[in-house]
């Protein structure tokens, strides 16, 4: 759906982005991740033919950023916009009518729809300046979905999003992908990401540092983690296969949680809960990424 | 998308405010004309209004004649101005380039909206000025400025023609403030550049010691549209300026779409 061959971009003697090779598939939900200031808009700008590249190829729907390929691509870049002085609806109206492929006899149909489906079915002839954040993100999501693209390209899409709200969006955005639509989420944030992808992409300074599926970086350690009160028992018990004791439990190098369990318990020791430890995604995309670059060392 | 852009020009207040405004500045003229009775002496003051309280039919010339130094071209640039670099203020642009709308496209349903809006100001103001100083004045057998009589038709389709010579003069302003608003994503900014231009060339062709540049300046050629109700009609500056414009138009209009093909999209 989206493969760049050695994208650059440069603004000046700044690199933006480096040598970037993005790989996302049909059907992926595929969520690409870095700090601020990694270049990540400017990547999404670039996909959709907002920002030229100084150098490399874009590759959209199987062919080059234009006319046809952005006709099925939905898209949410740093935050909606829309007319201010006009309702939410008659935004949706003028978007849908000003370029190709929309048919005008079910225009109000559609737009009633995508408004449903966001969660603003009820929405009345308020302007939008008068919008919430969360209601303009919700409409700049309907926005998104109103030609039902076959690839959706949201940036921070729940940015202003309360819990409820976020959690509604993730849903929705799942349930579309069950029908088949290609999700590309940038975000900076790595439990939203974690909560809702299948692959990820880590940029950091401009560089792809991370690609690949998500379970690839939540491999099993080979640790259990046990949680008991009775924890010196318990590294008494197991002797030279405790990796390390923290307040109220211990890590454990072993291979087989429930044979673990069986045994600490046939011993007396009391489990309050056990399992097999794995790497978690932050571990792995902190370690492959610097410091944060907004951050100004002294 | 020009449709789309028609249809929210037109629905803008601002639109019909800027409008209103422009109309009514020759109105308020001539409530103090017609009141006072005191017109101005032949040769000063905005042409034609020494005549106007002789033959209010004379009226719409005048009228183009008191906006057309300021009022009109300042409307025209904040129009302008604001096509390309509003829609990238508010964020809005880079939507409509999603969307996708074509960055050719869009320049021409811009310019299309510009146009409208110029030609509507302009019959507006010719048309309330021909109401208001036929009201006020009364009508009669128009004179020319040289003093032979116009027939109404003769001078129905000089109206006309010049309408469409200050249109084709703003038209020149809209290209520069249009290029302007490809290059700043300050509404404000490509405005005031516009203007900044327009005041820069009128202070020059008031000056003697500018004299060798005066052909080549957007404002030179503005006021000709009076040659139109000259018997017979003095056509040089009128084609000077029509070519003149026309090379502004098609420059800055160049400009703006190489500008905008090439540019990158990052508010």
């Amino acid at each position: 759906m989206i493969r760049t061959t050695a994208l650059v971009k440069r603004y000046g003697r700044v690199t933006a982005v480096e040598d970037l090779h993005l790989d996302v598939r049909e059907g992926d939900r595929y969520g690409f991740l870095g700090p601020n200031g990694s270049g990540k808009t400017t990547t999404v700008r670039m996909l959709l033919g907002l920002v030229l590249p100084t150098s490399g190829q874009v590759e959209l729907l199987g062919g080059r950023v234009g006319r046809d390929a952005l006709a099925q691509v939905g898209a949410l870049v740093e935050g909606p916009a829309f007319y201010g002085h006009l309702s939410g609806r008659a935004n949706l109206r003028l978007s849908d009518a000003a370029g190709p492929g929309s048919v005008r006899r079910t225009r109000a149909h559609r737009v009633g729809e995508v408004l449903e489906q966001v969660g603003l079915g009820g929405v009345d002839r308020r302007p939008v300046r008068a919008y919430s954040l969360g209601m303009r993100q919700r409409l700049g999501l309907a926005g998104a979905l109103l030609r039902r693209p076959r690839l959706l390209v949201l940036d921070e899409p729940t940015n202003g999003l309360d819990p409820q709200g976020i959690r509604e969006v993730r849903d929705l955005l799942l349930q579309l992908n069950d029908q088949g639509t290609t999700v590309f989420l940038s975000s900076h944030l790595l439990s939203e990401v974690e909560a809702l992808c299948t692959r990820i992409g880590v940029l950091d300074r401009g560089r792809m540092v991370l690609q690949g599926d998500l379970e690839q970086f939540q491999e099993l350690t080979g640790l259990v983690e046990v949680r008991t009160p009775d924890v010196r028992r318990a590294a008494g018990l197991l002797g030279p296969s405790v990796a390390g004791v923290f307040e109220g439990g211990l890590h454990v190098t072993h291979d087989d949680p429930a044979a673990l369990n069986a045994a600490l318990v046939h011993a007396g020791v009391r489990v309050h809960a056990l399992h097999a430890q794995r790497r978690s995604l932050e571990s792995a995309v902190l370690g492959a990424t610097g410091d944060s670059s907004d951050k100004v060392a002294s | 998308m020009i449709a789309v852009e028609l249809r929210l020009m037109l629905t803008r207040w601002r639109t019909w405010v800027s409008i209103a405004l422009l109309a009514g500045l020759p109105t308020v003229v001539a409530v103090f004309l017609a009141v006072s009775d005191v017109a101005p002496r032949p040769g000063t003051g905005p042409a034609f209004l020494s005549a106007v309280l002789e033959n209010g039919a004379l009226y719409p010339a005048a009228a183009l004649a008191i906006v057309l130094p300021l009022f009109l071209p300042v409307a025209v640039a904040v129009v302008a101005g604001e096509a390309i670099a509003g829609e990238a203020q508010a964020g809005t642009l880079r939507y409509l380039l999603i969307r996708p709308v074509g960055r050719t496209r869009l320049l021409v349903a811009k310019l299309v909206s510009v146009v409208a809006y110029t030609l509507l100001a302009v019959l507006a103001v010719s048309v309330t000025a021909y109401v208001v100083g036929t009201q006020l004045f009364g009508s009669g057998p128009l004179p020319s400025v040289s003093g032979t009589e116009l027939s109404s038709t003769a001078a129905t389709v000089r109206t006309v023609l010049a309408v469409l010579y200050v249109g084709w003069s703003m038209l020149g302003v809209a290209a520069v403030a249009l290029f302007l608003s490809t290059v700043t994503d300050s509404p404000l900014a490509a405005a005031l550049g516009a203007v900044a231009l327009l005041v820069t060339s009128g202070v020059l062709v008031g000056l003697e010691a500018s004299a060798s540049v005066q052909p080549y300046l957007p404002t030179r050629y503005w006021l000709a549209f009076v040659d139109l109700f000259r018997d017979p009609v003095l056509t040089r500056d009128l084609l000077r300026g029509t070519a003149l414009q026309g090379v502004y138009v098609v420059v800055f209009l160049g400009a703006a779409w190489a500008n905008l093909m090439t540019k990158d999209v990052t508010s």
